[in-house]
């Protein structure tokens, strides 16, 4: 077998998706999606149940198979081989489930793996210590995975993801377990990797959050993107009202005047 | 402190397999002090040190009988618990083990039909081939059956065990009926397990197949680790799982036919000893697959010392012995698996 050389990842990488469309059977859950995504900015994916969120990220994981064309770092998806495309995006799944006990310190360097036998190897401690402070961790790095609470195991894969330094993060409801104290944290940890020149994109449930939080929002409805762009652009209770089925409404918050999404109660 | 632990563990057990192959090859119907039986290996190795075999007919038995059966028991031994390691890495599984999911019994199918029908296509080599043969089919098998969504299942995975071993003992019933008395007594002996046929020859076919097979599982275990997370986790932190899978199933068929191919079904040593050294030393299998081969030839010298000296002029079959330690304990790790994840459903 010719080894090949493995190519590590430079500045800026970024993904362009263009007409992805995927199938289940017959049945289109996802078509005609054109996606940019940019170094340096929060993309958050939102949309109502079912309107194919997390079939998005897993065709920008390259899990699913798909129409259209996703290229990673000017290249084709599925022309990278699986260790250059670990070198550049890191995947948070909903599930994280472990055969056996590892202690959280083992399963934060398990996302080191990728750049064994290359120089960023080297970092690979401080990179660990950094997750595993970043996701809050720290504290229990010894324990082991089955003793953890579903929450704390959630950070501990975030922690992994953080390890990876891929300059690409894809988080699946990052949020989906965690207190507010900790939905606030994978934020600013969000943030701050923005800050370094990551692309991050994160599945949202919460409309608050991503409208607090994020640079870009993508509204999915029915498997087609119904709007992209800065949260002050859509989110306009009208859309909203209507990819949701429910009565939305959109209002500045009296301090930051970042918008404020709220179902409509009487 | 975890590291010193966990070299620490290596360095024991490699320690205690050495004494242990001392003293297993002075104890017999001739007893050989341990200090006689280094002696006489290191006179054999050219260096004039030590005492030699004081007994008479020592040299003869230390250098015929016993030697290869104690190094037939370590290469066996090591095979079988870096097998068992393997296959619960591979199968994300604790409870899988050769001769539980039923590739032990795969294998001794192809070997059996070879001494049945005493075919001899490849020399001395045919039975190890026959059973490699054999049992990678069977671990392909079931592998591909009882998996569903990337996992393999407890259930589906002992369910899948039961078949297996259900249609391999009909084969060997068959290759009974058909075989003669030779062939029935040679079968018969196998499927209890023993090292009572160990000889030089098979020694020199079980041990390399066994050395390559464990060393090549060693260069799976930073991969093994990450697969551990699930398939597609694995998969975004950059491993080809499907390569990994292929090599992974290859080794497994590969050392559980050299350890079948001359000492039959010893079952339980693949699943006893790796949950032991979890238990000392984390789940990380940079440590566990070195640490099980070690630790399983150390059981299996221990355990095949038991079975030759316990009763006087006779042998206890070597398969039954680790069956009886490795039933009950099978046992209490389905129990607890089961409390742990809350029923089968």
């Amino acid at each position: 077998m010719i080894r090949r050389r493995t190519r590590t990842p430079g500045d800026g990488v970024a993904m362009t998706v263009r007409g992805l469309g995927v199938r289940r059977g017959a049945r289109p859950i996802l078509s005609g999606v054109d996606l940019d995504i940019r170094p340096g900015e929060i993309l958050a994916l939102v949309g109502p149940n079912g309107a194919g969120k997390s079939t998005l990220l897993g065709a920008l994981c390259g899990d699913l198979p798909a129409e259209g064309s996703i290229d990673l770092d000017g290249r084709p998806l599925d022309a990278w081989r699986p260790v250059e495309l670990a070198m550049r995006r890191a995947i948070l799944s909903q599930r994280n489930t472990l055969a056996f006990a590892f202690t959280v310190e083992e399963i934060v360097r398990m996302g080191r793996a990728p750049w064994a036998g290359t120089s960023h190897a080297e970092d690979d401690d401080r990179a660990v210590a950094r997750a595993m402070e970043d996701a809050d961790v720290a504290r229990f790095a010894g324990r082991r995975h089955p003793e953890l609470s579903g929450g704390e195991q959630a950070r501990v894969a975030l922690a992994r993801v953080l390890a990876q330094s891929a300059p690409i993060v894809l988080l699946d409801e990052p949020t989906a377990a965690l207190d507010v104290r900790h939905q606030e944290l994978v934020f600013a940890v969000a943030r701050r990797q923005a800050a370094e020149g990551r692309a991050i994109v994160a599945v949202v449930h919460d409309l608050a959050l991503a409208a607090a939080h994020a640079d870009r929002i993508a509204v999915l409805s029915a498997g087609t993107l119904a709007a992209c762009g800065p949260p002050g652009e859509v989110l306009a209770g009208e859309l909203l009202s209507e990819v949701y089925e429910h009565p939305i409404e959109v209002l500045p918050h009296p301090r930051t005047g970042r918008p404020m999404v709220l179902p409509v109660r009487d | 402190m975890r590291l010193v632990r966990r070299f620490g563990l290596l360095a024991v057990l490699a320690a205690s397999l050495v004494a242990l192959c001392l003293f297993a090859a002075g104890s017999g119907q001739v007893d050989v002090p341990p200090a006689e039986v280094l002696g006489s290996l290191l006179h054999h190795l050219g260096l004039d040190l030590g005492p030699e075999p004081s007994a008479i007919q020592g040299e003869n038995a230390l250098w015929i009988v016993r030697f290869p059966r104690v190094l037939l028991a370590v290469v066996t031994g090591a095979a079988l618990g870096c097998a068992g390691a393997l296959m619960q890495g591979v199968f994300g599984n604790p409870l899988a083990e050769p001769g539980v999911i039923g590739v032990s019994w795969g294998a001794a199918v192809g070997a059996a039909t070879v001494i049945v029908f005493g075919l001899t296509a490849l020399g001395n080599w045919t039975i190890v081939a026959a059973a490699f043969c054999c049992g990678l089919l069977t671990t392909l098998l079931v592998y591909s059956m009882s998996r569903s969504n990337g996992r393999t299942e407890v259930v589906t995975l002992l369910l899948t065990g039961i078949a297996v071993n259900a249609v391999a003992t009909a084969a060997l019933g068959l290759l009974m009926f058909a075989s003669t008395n030779d062939g029935l007594r040679a079968i018969t002996s196998w499927q209890l397990g023993s090292l009572a046929g160990a000889t030089w020859n098979s020694v020199a076919i079980v041990g390399p197949v066994a050395i390559v097979g464990c060393a090549a599982s060693f260069g799976l275990a930073g991969r093994l680790d990450l697969l551990s997370l699930g398939e597609r986790t694995a998969r975004h932190l950059g491993v080809h799982v499907e390569r990994l899978r292929f090599a992974g199933i290859v080794l497994i068929a590969l050392l559980t036919s050299s350890a079948v191919a001359f000492s039959g079904i010893i079952a339980f040593v693949g699943l006893v000893v790796p949950h032991l050294v979890r238990m000392v030393a984390g789940p990380g299998h940079r440590i566990l697959l070195p640490a099980s081969a070690l630790g399983g030839a150390c059981l299996l010298v221990a355990a095949d010392l038991v079975a030759r000296t316990a009763v006087d002029f006779q042998e206890l079959p070597l398969g039954v012995l680790t069956s009886v330690v490795g039933g009950p304990f099978f046992f209490w790790l389905l129990r607890r698996t089961r409390a742990r994840s809350g029923g089968w459903g």
